[in-house]
């Protein structure tokens, strides 16, 4: 499946994320089951390890829910991107009424940059990449909670550029169609650097968001950029 | 406690996920909003390599540049995104070994 092929890259570089994020939450005092619910319920990333952050801090377990809502606001922009570009039947099954939920859930950073610029989106290759992915950061939780420290920093460090590679190369084929593609994603990284280093205290979630507005309209002011979607959306 | 969080957490990053999805294309939008809209994945993209790629090995940012250079030439030359990801690792490993750990 072509869904679970594109998700292999982001599986390896979630797998030592997990595994961080495992060692971690029972180093914080989560048990080997809160740690895997975490990322069987919760499956936010940056939320769970600000959630273990705030919780070594003496934080209240209302204060860690806001804070998760406000780093987690960025995967509402980014699931009305994937609502207007994934073709969600209007049925009256089953199928149909949970399609919206599942797929939803499997919303991150990385799945909506594969899926969002995959040329024809069909609910099969997400499916398949979110499943890919999903089982990913489950496992690795699951071994890092269990195994501390099994691996050898220096190959989980390693494994961990493989976000950042895969970001590149997916962002690379963009470029090429348009200049203009490149431009906002220089001016998205350099916003991002810019307002953490003018808000230190800004939480990551909110650069993020931040950068996306701003670069975007950049890029919406500048030129068409990325005509086939604009294209697609007139044809729907 | 614990639980309680974990339950909270649950309830706040799914909701905003699925919304849009569940609202579907009975959201319609303007035409500026739409163009917008479609630069999004590459705002992300850039935001989400950067700094973030300078902190692949804490102390050398450049070893995490390096790797993604070599990971951006190999991305001109092929399509498939897992070639530029085997480099990368590569490099990222095989630096740390050269300068020391």
């Amino acid at each position: 499946m072509r869904g679970v092929r594109a998700g292999l890259p982001v599986a390896v570089g979630y797998v030592p994320m997990a595994m961080a994020f495992g060692v971690l939450a029972t180093q914080t005092g989560l048990s080997f089951f809160q740690a895997g619910a975490m990322s069987l319920f919760v499956y936010a990333g940056a939320s769970q390890f600000a959630s273990l952050g705030l919780l070594a801090g003496g934080a209240s377990a209302l204060a860690i829910v806001l804070a998760t809502l406000v780093l987690n606001f960025r995967h509402f922009l980014m699931s009305i991107v994937l609502s207007r570009r994934l073709p969600l039947r209007h049925g009256r099954d089953h199928a149909a009424k949970a399609a919206p939920f599942v797929l939803g859930f499997g919303i991150t950073d990385e799945t909506f940059v594969v899926a969002s610029l995959e040329d024809l989106l069909s609910i099969r290759f997400f499916l398949g990449l979110i499943v890919t992915v999903y089982l990913a950061w489950l496992s690795g939780t699951l071994i890092g909670a269990g195994f501390s420290s099994l691996i050898p920093a220096i190959i989980a460090r390693g494994m961990g550029v493989a976000l950042y590679a895969m970001f590149i190369a997916i962002l690379i084929p963009g470029v090429k169609k348009s200049w203009v593609n490149g431009l906002v994603a220089v001016a998205g990284g350099l916003l991002a650097w810019g307002a953490s280093a003018a808000l230190p205290a800004l939480p990551s979630g909110w650069r993020i968001v931040i950068a996306i507005l701003a670069a975007s309209a950049l890029g919406a002011v500048i030129g068409s950029g990325d005509e086939t979607a604009a294209e697609r959306e007139e044809a729907a | 406690m614990i639980w309680f969080m974990i339950a909270g957490m649950c309830l706040v990053t799914f909701v905003p996920r699925v919304i849009p999805l569940v609202l579907g294309r009975n959201l319609v939008l303007p035409r500026w909003i739409r163009r917008w809209l479609s630069f999004f994945p590459y705002a992300a993209l850039g935001s989400l390599i950067f700094p973030g790629i300078l902190t692949v090995v804490d102390s050398r940012p450049w070893i995490g540049l390096a790797a993604g250079g070599c990971a951006a030439l190999l991305a001109l030359k092929s399509r498939n995104a897992i070639f530029p990801v085997l480099a990368a690792i590569a490099v990222t490993v095989g630096l740390q070994l050269a300068t020391g750990t």
